[in-house]
C-alpha cells in the first residue's frame, strides 16, 4: 500500500490587486487629491489583508485546488506565469496562509523557493552556510555534521572563509544549493531554482534531486519552466491554469496539454493588424494531409508572404521549427544577397521546400524572424504562430512508433555480416 | 513522523513556544549576523558602541548641565546623564532596529517559513553587545568618580527585564505594523527623539509637577532610568516611580506577543 503523504483539499487563495487610480482633470482637483491622499492610502493599505466583499480588486490566485501526492513521488507543477504555481508552493511551505481549504502533510517539509536565503554579503561562506541552513530549519548540530560535505559539494572550498560579497553570483548559487541539497526532509518543495547557475552545476543538482527521490524515497514537488527537467524527473505532473487545477496525470500527457493551452494550432498565420510597416503578412504550412497533419518524410512546403513598404537593406527572413519541449529543431533562412526580395516596395512570396524532413512524430511550431540581417534592425519575431503535426501512418515497423522516442529520425542503413 | 496541517487561521493565538525553541539556532545566527554586519568594514568596529553614548553624554553635560544648569539631584552631571543614556540608547536602538526588522528582511519572509518572531528578537539580542560594552564604560566612570553602588543593585536584573519587555513589546507591535504601513519607519526616527524628553534622561524627575507624576511614571523607561540611577548611586530605590511602568511594560509585552502572532499571517502577502 502506498501511503498518501500530501493531501490538498479545496485550496483557495485570494489576493487584493491594485486598481487604477482616478485621474484628476484640473490642477485644483489634483491638489485636492494630493491633500486627501493619506486617507485614501490608509484605506487602500488597510484593505490589503481584508476582504469584506467581492470586488474587482480581488484576485483568486488559487481556486479549489485538490490533489494528493504519494510517498516517494516526484510531482511536477506546470503552468504559465500567473497560473498559481508560486502561490501553491508558498502555501505548502507555510509562507502564506490559504484563504480556505486544508493541507495535510506527513513529514518534515523543506521548501526551496530561492537559493541562499538569508545570505549576508559581509559574512564568510562558512558563516552563511550556518545562516542559510538554520533558516531552512536545520539545527547547528546537523550543519556541524554535514559541513564538510556541503563545502565539498559546492566546490568553493578555497573561498569558504572569504566574505560572500567577493563571490561571483555563480559561486553564491552553488553554495546556496549545496546547503539545500543537504537538507533531509521527507518532503522537498522546489521552485524554479535550477534556472540559475551554469549547465554543469545544473546537471549536478538534477542528479542530486534524482538521488533524493529515487534512492532515498523522498517526496518532491517541483516547479520549473525547463520541460526537459520536468519530464526527466517527474513521472506525474499537475497543470495549473488561472488558479485552477486542469490536469493531474502522467507528465508527458500533462506537458502536451500545457503546450497546447493557447498556442495557435492552425497551420496558417495571417497578420490582422492595420499598421503600415514592412512585415510578414501571411505564413502557410502546406502539409501532406489536411488539418495540419504531415506524413513523416514527405516534402514540406512553407509559404511566406512579405509586404515591403520600402527597400529593406540586407532583408533577411528565417524561421525555426520548435518542438513541444520548446527546443528549436531546425533553422532555415533566406538572405537578400542570395535571392532578390524586399529590395523595393511590394508584396513578395517566398516558398521554402524541405525535401524530406527528418522530424519525428509529434507537434511542431513555427517561429519566424524578419529583419535587416546582421547588425540591422529586427522587424518581427513571430513566436510559434503556426503549427503542424507529424504522424507515422503508413510507415511500417515491427514495433509501434512510440511518441517522444526521439525528435529527429534519420534514414539509416545497416550492414550486417556474420563473422566466424 | 510529524504531521503538518495547513489551514486558514482565525482570531488571536498564543505564540508557539515549542516551535520558537526549535529555531533557537536561527535566533543565534541572526543575532551574530546582526552584530557582525553592523561593524563590518569599519575601522573602530565595536568602538562605536563606546564613542556614541560617551559623546552624547559629553554634549548633554555641556548643554544641559553646564549652559542650562539643569538640576541633576546633586550628582555629577556626566554620571547623571550617562546612567540614563545607558538604558536609553539600548531602548531607542532596539526600538528602531526591531521595528525595521521585518521590512529589512522582507526577502526572507517571502521565501522561507520560520517563526517571524525570531526577527525582532534577533534585532534586540544583537544590540545587547553594545549594551554590555557601554556598561563597561559605566564601570570606568563609577571608578573615576569613586562611586560605590549600594545593595539595591541586586534589583538591577528586574529593571533590565522591564527594559527588555518594553523594547520587545513595542518592537513587536511596530514591526508588525511597519510591514503594512511604511510610515512607521519615518515616524519612528523623530518619535524616538521626542520620547527622549518624555523620560528623565537630561533632567531629573524632581522637575515633574506633582499632579503629573503618576501619569509620567506610566512610561516604563521612567522607572528604568530612575531605578538604575538610584541603584548605582546608592540611594533608596524609588519604587513609586517604577511599579506603574512595570505594569505598562507587561501589558506592552503581552499585547505585542498576541498582536504579532495575529498579524503574522499577512506578512508574506503585504511585505
Amino acid at each position: 500500500m502506498s501511503n498518501t503523504i500530501i493531501k490538498v483539499e479545496n485550496l483557495s487563495k485570494r489576493y487584493r490587486i491594485g486598481l487604477q487610480e482616478k485621474k484628476a482633470d484640473t490642477l485644483a482637483q489634483q491638489l485636492w487629491t494630493n491633500f486627501k491622499a493619506p486617507i485614501e492610502n490608509f484605506k487602500r493599505i488597510k484593505s490589503l489583508g481584508k476582504f469584506e466583499e467581492e470586488s474587482d480588486s480581488v484576485h483568486w490566485a488559487l481556486k479549489n485546488v485538490s490533489f494528493e501526492v504519494k510517498q516517494g513521488e516526484v510531482l511536477g507543477i506546470i503552468g504559465k506565469n500567473g497560473a498559481g504555481k508560486s502561490t501553491l508552493l508558498k502555501i505548502l511551505s507555510k509562507i502564506t496562509e490559504p484563504t480556505s481549504g486544508r493541507i495535510e502533510m506527513n513529514g518534515r517539509v523543506a521548501a526551496l523557493l530561492e537559493v541562499g536565503t538569508g545570505f549576508h554579503p559581509e559574512l564568510t561562506g562558512r558563516e552563511n552556510i550556518y545562516m542559510n541552513g538554520t533558516i531552512l530549519g536545520m539545527t547547528k548540530k546537523e550543519i556541524d555534521r554535514k559541513l564538510d560535505e556541503i563545502i565539498n559539494f559546492s566546490g568553493v572550498e578555497k573561498y569558504v572563509d572569504t566574505p560572500v560579497k567577493f563571490y561571483s553570483s555563480g559561486m553564491r548559487v552553488r553554495l546556496g544549493f549545496s546547503v539545500a541539497a543537504h537538507l533531509e526532509p521527507e518532503i522537498l518543495i522546489i521552485d524554479e531554482v535550477l534556472a540559475v547557475g551554469d549547465y554543469e552545476f545544473q546537471q549536478k543538482c538534477l542528479g542530486k534531486m534524482e538521488d533524493v527521490s529515487q534512492k532515498e524515497g523522498r517526496t518532491v514537488l517541483f516547479v520549473s519552466h525547463n520541460m526537459d527537467a520536468i519530464s526527466n524527473l517527474c513521472k506525474k505532473s499537475i497543470l495549473l491554469n488561472s488558479g485552477a487545477l486542469e490536469y493531474i496525470d502522467n507528465t508527458e500527457y500533462v506537458l502536451r496539454k500545457y503546450l497546447a493551452l493557447d498556442l495557435n494550432s492552425s497551420n496558417t498565420y495571417i497578420d490582422k493588424s492595420n499598421n503600415e510597416f514592412s512585415k510578414i503578412s501571411r505564413i502557410i504550412i502546406n502539409t501532406s494531409d489536411p488539418n495540419g497533419f504531415h506524413n513523416y518524410g514527405k516534402e514540406l512546403v512553407i509559404e511566406f508572404y512579405i509586404k515591403s513598404i520600402d527597400e529593406i537593406p540586407n532583408a533577411t527572413l528565417s524561421f525555426q521549427l520548435i518542438d513541444e519541449k520548446n527546443r528549436a529543431i531546425m533553422h532555415c533562412w533566406l538572405f537578400q544577397s542570395d535571392y532578390f526580395f524586399c529590395n523595393d516596395d511590394g508584396v513578395y512570396k517566398a516558398i521554402c521546400k524541405i525535401k524530406s524532413p527528418k522530424l519525428y512524430m509529434g507537434k511542431y511550431f513555427l517561429t519566424a524572424h524578419f529583419g535587416e540581417g546582421k547588425g540591422g534592425k529586427k522587424y518581427q519575431t513571430l513566436e510559434k504562430v503556426c503549427s503542424f503535426e507529424i504522424h507515422m501512418h503508413g510507415i511500417k515497423r515491427e514495433f509501434d512508433w512510440a511518441p517522444y522516442a526521439c525528435t529527429y529520425l534519420e534514414d539509416f542503413n545497416w550492414y550486417v555480416e556474420k563473422l566466424d | 513522523m510529524n504531521k503538518t496541517i495547513i489551514e486558514p487561521s482565525k482570531g488571536w493565538k498564543v505564540v508557539d513556544f515549542d516551535e520558537l525553541w526549535r529555531y533557537k539556532d536561527l535566533l543565534y545566527f541572526l543575532t551574530v549576523r546582526g552584530i557582525k554586519a553592523r561593524y563590518a568594514q569599519s575601522i573602530l568596529g565595536v568602538g562605536w558602541a563606546i564613542i556614541q553614548p560617551l559623546f552624547t553624554t559629553l554634549v548633554f553635560t555641556v548643554v544641559f548641565g553646564g549652559l542650562a544648569k539643569v538640576d541633576s539631584d546633586g550628582m555629577p552631571y556626566i554620571l547623571f546623564s550617562y546612567l540614563a543614556l545607558w538604558p536609553w540608547n539600548y531602548f531607542s536602538g532596539t526600538l528602531s532596529e526591531s521595528a525595521n526588522s521585518l521590512v529589512a528582511n522582507a526577502g526572507m519572509i517571502t521565501k522561507v517559513y520560520f517563526p517571524r518572531l525570531i526577527l525582532p528578537l534577533a534585532a534586540i539580542f544583537s544590540k545587547l553587545l553594545d549594551f554590555i560594552i557601554s556598561f563597561v564604560v559605566l564601570l570606568i566612570l563609577l571608578i573615576y568618580f569613586k562611586v560605590v553602588p549600594g545593595l539595591g543593585i541586586i534589583w538591577l536584573p528586574l529593571l533590565l527585564i522591564q527594559l527588555l519587555m518594553t523594547s520587545l513589546g513595542i518592537g513587536m507591535i511596530l514591526s508588525a505594523m511597519a510591514v503594512q504601513y511604511r510610515d512607521i519607519k519615518y515616524a519612528l526616527t523623530f518619535i524616538i527623539q521626542l520620547l527622549l524628553y518624555g523620560a528623565p534622561v537630561v533632567y531629573s524627575t524632581t522637575a515633574v509637577p506633582e499632579q503629573y507624576q503618576f501619569l509620567y511614571s506610566l512610561n516604563p523607561m521612567v522607572g528604568v532610568i530612575e531605578g538604575i540611577r538610584a541603584m548605582f548611586l546608592n540611594r533608596p530605590i524609588p519604587w513609586d516611580w517604577i511599579w506603574p511602568g512595570s505594569i505598562v511594560a507587561i501589558i506592552f509585552f503581552v499585547f505585542g506577543l498576541f498582536y504579532f502572532r495575529r498579524m503574522e499571517k499577512v506578512f508574506a502577502d503585504v511585505a
